[in-house]
Formats: structure tokens, sequence, C-alpha cells
């Protein structure tokens, strides 16, 4: 944790275990994983394919039960989806038989809100992210990347204080994805939210992350911390600089791989 | 705390199947590729073939003399068609009034009972055996039975389509209904929807194109039925008039009600497509 780092915990994970019962038999998750991310951060939980990142972050989204431990946000433990949390799924996760501005209005349609008065929100985040103008079109007409576009626009229009994205960008092709860590990025600075951001991507962790969790294979533990001190904005240039090597290297090295096959990108 | 349909599994982003495989009767590719001219060009063509057929079929009835009483000239159908069709009327309206009243109530039992079933596996399990005899059952072999009950009227044969529609309809739906998206209930879970806003939101769109292909293949069936219904006994419907005319020897008239029966069962057709084409369109 950063020294004299004031900003109070936003969100918390204290001792997160988790079982499954599936019909094959016990499936043990996560292992007394914690972690506390202040307000305004933005870290990334970095481990293998399967190693319980996804049940983390459902869990910390309110969407699980844990089997040992808790989530708190604010101090408040968190049993069910909390409406200053809002999700980014993988893949969009877009509903394909809505439009994109009536995929955008679908949560305040949840909460029975009137959109109309969020008009002018959603009208600059579609400007920002640009969208403007697509509002007409189906999922299926638009590209992988405007799609996760859309999606990060329904989460931000209810304006949530902590922004959960499980693996967003994982079924990008390179160039699209480092677009979206640019947005991201810039979203974050702008807004000052809370993000928790998955993936098995080192190279984007380190890019994106204040902190990065580094996590082993099932169960998933906590193996290490690395604090990413490069200085912001940053640009894609950085990821070719020695420094981003040399600590890419570091998180590579400390990655356990479990069985001993590859099941983490570098790049 | 954790959502019943989301349950306790592990999160997963695997695509369900799109219901191949599954005990539905049809899907959704009977519909999207449905006819459509494309061109004025292909629209001509379509015109002269049909123009060809009806008309070559009217010149090799007459070139090689074929009697009246085994197939009648297209011209002479389209005739009676006219000129019978103050008499057929009375005769169309009941066949479509049955039709419309079974169908409406078996495709509602149909629909009903699937997003029933499908709450629960052990449910469905006790149901479906039963279902699928009553698909694989021909419900025209219950029609004398419901005669003997209810009279000539329009009662046994309302029923006997009910009967016919809500297996299809519910078989249909709840493949429709099984479809379910973990990531997109999830997500709706975490905008804090409520098992309601899930079912009407979620479950029941991604269902829609299959509940609809449960709809037209019901109330195809539906047609059949009430059509054989009336055939078996009672005294009106289109179906009563094929054996009148048949008896009688009056083969235009009877060929009529054979055309005007396929008019109506190509109307459902279409007003399937329509309906499907923009509620279900997504799909393709």
């Amino acid at each position: 944790m950063r020294n004299g780092d004031a900003r109070p915990t936003k969100i918390s994970v204290e001792g997160a275990t988790k079982y499954y019962q599936t019909k094959t038999g016990q499936v043990h998750a996560l292992e007394d994983y914690s972690m506390q991310v202040k307000e305004g951060e933005l870290v990334c939980v970095l481990g293998p394919s399967g190693c319980g990142k996804s049940t983390l972050l459902w869990s910390m989204a309110g969407l699980h039960g844990l089997s040992k431990g808790r989530v708190t946000l604010d101090a408040q433990p968190v049993a069910k989806p909390h409406p200053q949390i809002a999700m980014i799924f993988q893949e969009a996760n877009l509903l394909p038989w809505r439009n994109l501005i009536r995929n955008i209005e679908f949560p305040f349609e949840l909460k029975r809100l009137d959109p109309g008065k969020y008009r002018d929100r959603i009208d600059g985040l579609l400007r920002k992210v640009g969208l403007a103008g697509f509002e007409n079109k189906f999922p299926r007409e638009l590209s992988g990347g405007m799609q996760q576009r859309a999606s990060i626009v329904r989460s931000l229009a209810v304006d949530p204080s902590v922004l959960l994205m499980d693996e967003p960008f994982g079924a990008l092709d390179a160039f699209t994805r480092d677009e979206m860590n640019l947005l991201i990025q810039q979203i974050w600075m702008e807004t000052g939210k809370t993000i928790v951001f998955i993936t098995h991507n080192i190279a984007e962790a380190i890019f994106l992350a204040d902190r990065i969790f580094v996590m082993s294979p099932r169960p998933g533990r906590l193996s290490r911390v690395f604090e990413i001190g490069f200085q912001r904005p940053r640009e894609l240039a950085l990821t070719t600089r020695p420094e981003f090597v040399e600590i890419l290297g570091e998180i590579k090295a400390s990655i356990d791989h479990g069985s001993g096959h590859q099941a983490v990108d570098v790049i | 705390m954790a959502d019943k349909a989301l349950g306790d599994n592990i999160p997963t982003f695997d695509k369900q199947g799109k219901g191949g495989g599954d005990v539905s009767l049809s899907n959704w590719s009977a519909l999207t590729s449905g006819p459509g001219a494309r061109s004025w060009l292909e629209f001509l063509t379509i015109i002269l073939v049909a123009a060809a057929v009806i008309g070559g079929a009217e010149a090799l009835i007459v070139g090689f003399g074929v009697p009246q009483y085994v197939l009648p000239r297209p011209s002479l159908i389209a005739l009676s068609m006219v000129q019978d069709f103050p008499v057929l009327w009375p005769h169309i309206l009941v066949t479509v009034k049955e039709l419309f009243i079974g169908f409406a109530i078996g495709g509602s039992i149909g629909m009903l009972l699937a997003a029933l079933i499908t709450q629960s596996p052990f449910a469905e399990k006790i149901v479906t055996p039963y279902v699928i005899i009553l698909v694989c059952t021909p419900m025209i072999a219950l029609v004398p039975l419901l005669i003997l009950k209810f009279g000539f009227g329009s009662e046994p044969r309302i029923i006997a389509v009910t009967l016919a529609v809500y297996p299809m309809v519910m078989i249909n739906s709840a493949t429709g209904f099984r479809r379910v998206d973990l990531a997109k209930i999830a997500l709706a879970r975490s905008f804090g929807a409520s098992m309601f806003q899930i079912y009407w939101k979620i479950r029941i769109p991604m269902a829609m194109p299959m509940i609809i292909v449960g709809l037209m293949v019901g109330s195809i069936f539906g047609l059949l039925t009430a059509t054989g219904a009336e055939l078996v006994g009672g005294k009106n419907g289109l179906g009563n008039r094929l054996s009148y005319y048949s008896s009688l020897i009056q083969m235009p008239q009877f060929f009529a009600c054979i055309v005007y029966l396929a008019l109506i069962g190509n109307l459902i057709y279409v007003t399937f497509f329509l309906i499907g084409k923009k509620w279900a369109s997504w799909e393709s």
C-alpha cells in the first residue's frame, strides 16, 4: 500500500473463500483472499485462467455468496448487488434484442428511473466513447470494440462509484484493446471512480493499474502485490520502455503456473 | 443473497446452444429463410412460373381429357371460389373461429406450462412424457368421443384444436425458456433486477424466437385438427364441406374448399413470419 495514502478504503475483500458444488465434486475456487482498494484507485487482479478471478469479482458485485469471508463497500457488507457497484462483463454482454440506446437505458428501466432525465449524461458519454449517432444500431451491427464501449457507457450512465471489470477486453484484437485501455484510463482520470479490473494480460495490467494483485492458480490465493508508479496519463509508448519491460519480467517470473503450462498472456 | 437463477454456479460465459438437439419440432431457420422477392426481374419470374404451372395444369387436363370428377380445371376451381363464396363464407368463418379460439386457449396454456415446468427440472421430468404422448397422438382420434359428449357444434373441435396446439407451443417455448444465458441474468442482477424483471426483460425476450416458432407450428397443427374434426362429424365448417362436396362429386367446389384452407394456412404462416421478423430478427 502506498505510503501516506490517506484515501479511505472503498471496497474491501476479507478472507474470501469459495467452494462450488458441482456434479463432479467440490471445486475450491478461492482461498482466504483479501485486498483493500482505496477510493479512486485503479487496481488490476492478474492471474492465470481458472484461478478464481471471476469468482472474486462476482462476489464483490454481490452476485455470489462466499463460503467464508466477506466483501465490504464503505465498511458496509455487500451481500447483494449494490447500486454503487456496476459490473462490466466479458464480451460486452449487450442484449441482442435491444438497440444501443435501449441497451444503455436497460439499468434505468430496472431501477424504474426515467432515462429521459439522464439524457444529457448518456449523450455526453456516447460522444466521449465515439458512439454518438449509433443509438439505433443493434449489437450485431457493431464491432466488438464498439459493443464493449457501449457496455461501458451502460455502466457509467448509472453513475456508480465502483466499476468492476471482468476481463472486458479479452476478446478484442490487440489494437482495439490498446484503444480501450487508453479510454479506461481517461474515464478513470476524469471521473475518479474506483476500478477493479480483472485480466490475464500482464502488459494490460501494468499499463492500467496503480497496484496489481497477482493470484495463484486454483484455489485462488493472493500471491503478490505490485505497485506500479508510472506517471499518468500513461501513453502506449510506455509499454516498450525498459522500465516497463523490467516490471513485466518480474511479474511474469512471480506467477505460479500451477501445472506448468502457460496460461497468462504476456502481451 | 445469491440469486436462485444464478445459483451457485461457477461464472461462465459459455454460449448455451440455440435449442438445437432439443425436442423442438422446428427451428428458426424455417422463418428467417422465408420468401421474399429481391428485384422486379425475380418477381416477374415468380409470376411467370406460377402462371405457367397453373396454365400448364389447365392445358394438360383439357389435353388429356381428364374427367372433372377426377381433377377439375384450375379455371373451374377459381370460378367456384368466386361463385360459391356466399355459400362457403359462413363455413370459412366457422373453421377460422374454431381455430382462433382453440389456438388462443391452447397457446396460452402452452406458454404458461412451459414457463412453469422450466422452473424445475424435476417438474419437467414428470410432465414431459405426457406432453410427448400428446404431441405424438393425433387429436382427431378423440373427436368422435368429444362429439358424443359435446354434440355436433363447434365445442368438440375447439377442444381438439386446443389439445393439438398446446403441446406444440409448450415444447417449443420450453426449449426457449431453457436457453439460460447466465451472463445476461448476472447483468440484470448486477443492476438490481427482481426475479420478475429477469423473467420479463431477459428470459422471455430470449425465448421469444422459440415461442413464435411454437405458436406457428401449433397454429398449423390447429388448422389440421380443426379441418379433421369437421370431416369426422358435425354440420358446418370447411372440413364438413369437403365431405359434403366429395359425396356429391362436386369437385370444383371441393377444390375451392381446399384452396380456401390453403389460404388460411398460408395467412397464418405469413403472419408469424412477420411477427418473427419484428420480434425475433435479432437471432439471425
